[in-house]
């Protein structure tokens, strides 16, 4: 139920955005973050939950670099 | 660090056998889309956790939904998914074929359209979720109250995560056959609104590692992986590998308005019991907005032989219940955990009903 799909603000209107899903384009509160015309929101339920830090894709990629950073430390206890 | 070793040590992990639970539904989902038990040594388990708010919602909380709906001057608001849930009797779809005021909507604010265009009709929200779902209804109200509209009222079913974490980590509702999870992968959207942080107490005080985790494959991989290491090595760290979303210390925005609408309090949980202060109820400033979601009183058993309870605490597999697949389909429910889509056992269901075998 806490399903939550990314979308890019085109456009704000006082509380609410137009927000872009792949094409389709829906109203969104925003009442819950700060955001400005586009960046990436996080949108569940009608409504805006976080601003993406960066597009999910970008994301992916550092993923794996991110894994040796958090594993890091773990290396530097072994030593 | 490449996928493809990864991939390998998972694969290839001869260490001591480790539990790990998704807390998420949306997680479990991935986990079967994927088939990612396929990928992971039969040394390592992944075990589905208490995170569909669906499936925890008491049967006497449908009752109520169902009492209001039926109440002259009444229409009742819901998600989709909370459709088919059986209350002690009968489902919010049978209710409605019965003839309930019921309508599913996509989001809680189409109520707010709905109150101003309907002003002689009290408009009830079913208003269920964890904390991805609290600040929507926080603001709604926020939004109810500026405008001055007096006919909308919600039905609280919340439920708040950490406490739930701790009921399974504790054992307070062990019956004494359970196993133990090592490490958890943290539910990403909950996370998104509580942040990172908040599984640092409970890391510590249980000596867990959590990691939080996106949905694609590879954010599970990655978390199972990670996981293991921690495990392994004898860390209860927190790591966060969903970082494009979730915050050290989450939504503060949302926290506020979540803080400003409700106050704690107990919670009974379908299949569970009573966890304490797992819930959020509406706080003083916005009692006249509550169409009666305190007291559940005790909840009316499922058939015994289901085991939702063993299910939602990690203790079993769906497969593992001798209902799932034969008198507990989908279609002829006994438990919830079999009627939502996010429920463990609908969603093994789903994507093998009758395969036996370690991925299903």
């Amino acid at each position: 139920m806490c399903v939550a799909v990314p979308g890019k603000i085109t456009e704000i209107i006082g509380s609410i955005a137009n927000v872009d899903f792949h094409g389709n384009t829906v109203r969104v509160q925003l009442g819950l973050v700060q955001a400005t015309v586009g960046d990436y929101v996080l949108v569940h339920a009608g409504c805006a939950i976080e601003v993406m830090k960066s597009g999910q894709a970008e994301e992916l990629l550092t993923l794996f670099d991110e894994l040796d950073a958090i594993m890091a430390p773990e290396k530097n206890d072994a030593n | 660090m490449q996928i493809d070793q990864v991939l390998h040590a998972l694969k290839t992990y001869e260490g001591p056998e480790i539990r790990i639970m998704e807390v998420c539904g949306t997680h479990t989902v991935a986990i079967m889309q994927g088939g990612l038990r396929s990928l992971l040594s039969d040394r390592i388990t992944l075990v589905s956790g208490p995170g569909c708010p669906v499936c925890v919602t008491a049967c006497a909380y449908i009752d109520r939904c169902i009492a209001l709906a039926m109440t002259p001057g009444v229409k009742l608001y819901s998600f989709g998914d909370m459709m088919k849930i059986k209350g002690s009797t009968k489902s919010l779809s049978e209710a409605k074929a019965s003839g309930a005021q019921v309508s599913f909507v996509y989001s809680p604010f189409d109520v707010l359209t709905a109150a101003e265009k309907e002003p002689d009709t009290m408009h009830v929200f079913a208003a269920v979720g964890f904390e991805t779902t609290v600040p929507i209804y926080a603001l709604l109200l926020q939004q109810a109250a500026e405008k001055g509209l007096k006919n909308i009222q919600l039905l609280t079913a919340i439920k708040t995560i950490l406490p739930a974490l701790e009921t399974i980590l504790s054992g307070t509702e062990n019956d004494g056959t359970e196993k133990p999870i090592h490490g958890f992968i943290a539910p990403g959207h909950v996370s998104a609104i509580i942040g990172k942080n908040a599984y640092l107490d409970l890391a510590r005080r249980y000596h867990r590692p959590f990691t939080v985790a996106g949905f694609s494959p590879e954010h599970i991989v990655a978390a199972v992986y990670q996981l293991l290491q921690q495990i392994n090595s004898g860390r209860a760290d927190v790591t966060n590998l969903y970082t494009g979303v979730v915050a050290e210390n989450g939504n503060a925005k949302a926290q506020k308005a979540m803080s400003e609408v409700f106050e704690p309090g107990d919670a009974l949980w379908r299949g569970i019991g009573t966890i304490t202060n797992s819930s959020l109820y509406l706080n003083r400033t916005y009692a006249a907005y509550d169409a009666g979601s305190q007291n559940l009183g005790d909840e009316p058993s499922e058939s015994a032989l289901c085991r939702c309870r063993d299910v939602i605490l990690g203790n079993i597999h769906p497969i593992d219940c001798p209902l799932f697949g034969t008198a507990c389909t989908p279609a002829h429910a006994q438990g919830a955990c079999m009627v939502s889509g996010e429920g463990a056992c609908g969603i093994w269901y789903r994507f093998s009903p009758k395969k036996p075998g370690k991925d299903r």
